[in-house]
């Protein structure tokens, strides 16, 4: 049984859907954020392949073909976002200023946490790009001499924080305009909070996309400079 | 056939987007340039929205699920997050909630500055 599961072609997608449709079907029945269909599909699928005793390249050979439209699914954000050009062109400069003034405090808090923790330069540098997207922020870490593998888990678990926590976070601090809760979703998590917020509205999830894009590309500006104030 | 060309433009934004990540040295993704791309000929009327509405608005729509295989890997991370896991912890948590106050905080503090404007030249 296991040898099967294990050299399946569709294993590793079946359980992923599966472990979703179940995390849907949850947050249907019970209303709390913390039943967030993502987080369950993630649990689930860890503990499916731990009983199964199945390791997580044996899952990902299959399961990547779940990840393979990523890419075209990403470009697909400009959609929501031209829909709303409109809206965002009356609003650029309270966009703008909201996304660069995220981006300065995420290096800022980095560093001053850094400060606080003794990290050495690698491991600060590691976190620096820790809230823009996979893609751009590998490439920063790497390029800084971080430990990469480490990135991408702070940039995933950063995402899920905020698809998690953001809606009833801008409730609880008054964040209320459809265009910043949008932009403080994406500057914050990236695409991964971006789906929470295109859930949320359209506005919400047009400003989010847009936030990825800018937040990526002031990290590699800001990034390689912060990297300088820890040696 | 509508949803077939439809992909294949979305295909091949991707594409264009992977040979820009190939040429430029910067650490840009595919994704990135693509977004601007299919940006640009929307609201440059290069292609209509109809030419990529369904299959665009159905692939952002399962994205979720696209993020569920590399956050199971995290399981396969925790050897090299453990050394250092709580200053790690910490500051991911402190971190991201911080940004998510001051560019909401800044965006509609901006947006109800120019809402009062109007509303004093209106008055």
């Amino acid at each position: 049984m296991r040898e099967f599961l294990a050299n399946s072609m569709f294993f590793g997608v079946f359980l992923t859907l599966l472990a979703y449709c179940i995390g849907l079907f949850v947050q249907k029945k019970l209303k709390h954020m913390l039943f967030n269909p993502l987080l369950i599909a993630i649990i689930l699928v860890i503990v499916a392949l731990l009983m199964l005793d199945i390791d997580y390249d044996t899952y990902y050979d299959g399961a990547k073909y779940v990840s393979y439209l990523l890419t075209p699914a990403t470009v697909c954000l400009a959609i929501p976002l031209y829909e709303q050009f409109e809206l965002l062109k009356k609003n650029y400069k309270a966009v703008l200023c909201g996304i660069a003034s995220g981006i300065l405090t995420c290096l800022v808090s980095v560093f001053l946490l850094a400060l606080l923790f003794r990290l050495d330069h690698a491991t600060y540098v590691t976190l620096l790009p820790k809230s823009i997207t996979t893609a751009i922020g590998m490439g920063i870490s790497e390029e800084l001499g971080g430990y990469v593998s480490i990135t991408i888990a702070a940039i995933i678990l950063s995402g899920i924080l905020g698809n998690i926590f953001a809606a009833s976070f801008c409730r609880l601090f008054k964040i209320t305009e459809p265009i910043a809760v949008g932009v403080a979703i994406g500057t914050s998590s990236h695409a991964i909070g971006t789906t929470k917020a295109l859930e949320i509205g359209a506005v919400e999830g047009a400003m989010s996309s847009l936030s990825i894009v800018v937040a990526g590309l002031l990290t590699v500006v800001g990034a390689p400079i912060f990297a300088n104030f820890i040696a | 056939m509508k949803y077939i060309k439809q992909f294949a433009i979305i295909t091949f934004i991707s594409l264009i987007g992977e040979a820009l990540n190939h040429l430029i040295p910067l650490p840009v993704p595919a994704s990135i340039y693509g977004v601007v791309i299919l940006f640009c000929c929307l609201e440059f009327k290069i292609i209509p929205l109809s030419a990529v509405k369904e299959t665009g608005l159905f692939l952002v729509s399962i994205m979720q699920i696209m993020f569920i295989p590399a956050t199971v890997g995290l399981i396969d991370t925790w050897d090299v997050f453990a050394p250092n896991w709580l200053a790690y912890t910490v500051i991911i948590i402190l971190s991201t909630f911080m940004v998510m106050l001051i560019s909401g905080k800044v965006t509609q503090g901006i947006i109800r500055l120019g809402k009062k404007k109007e509303a004093k030249k209106n008055a």
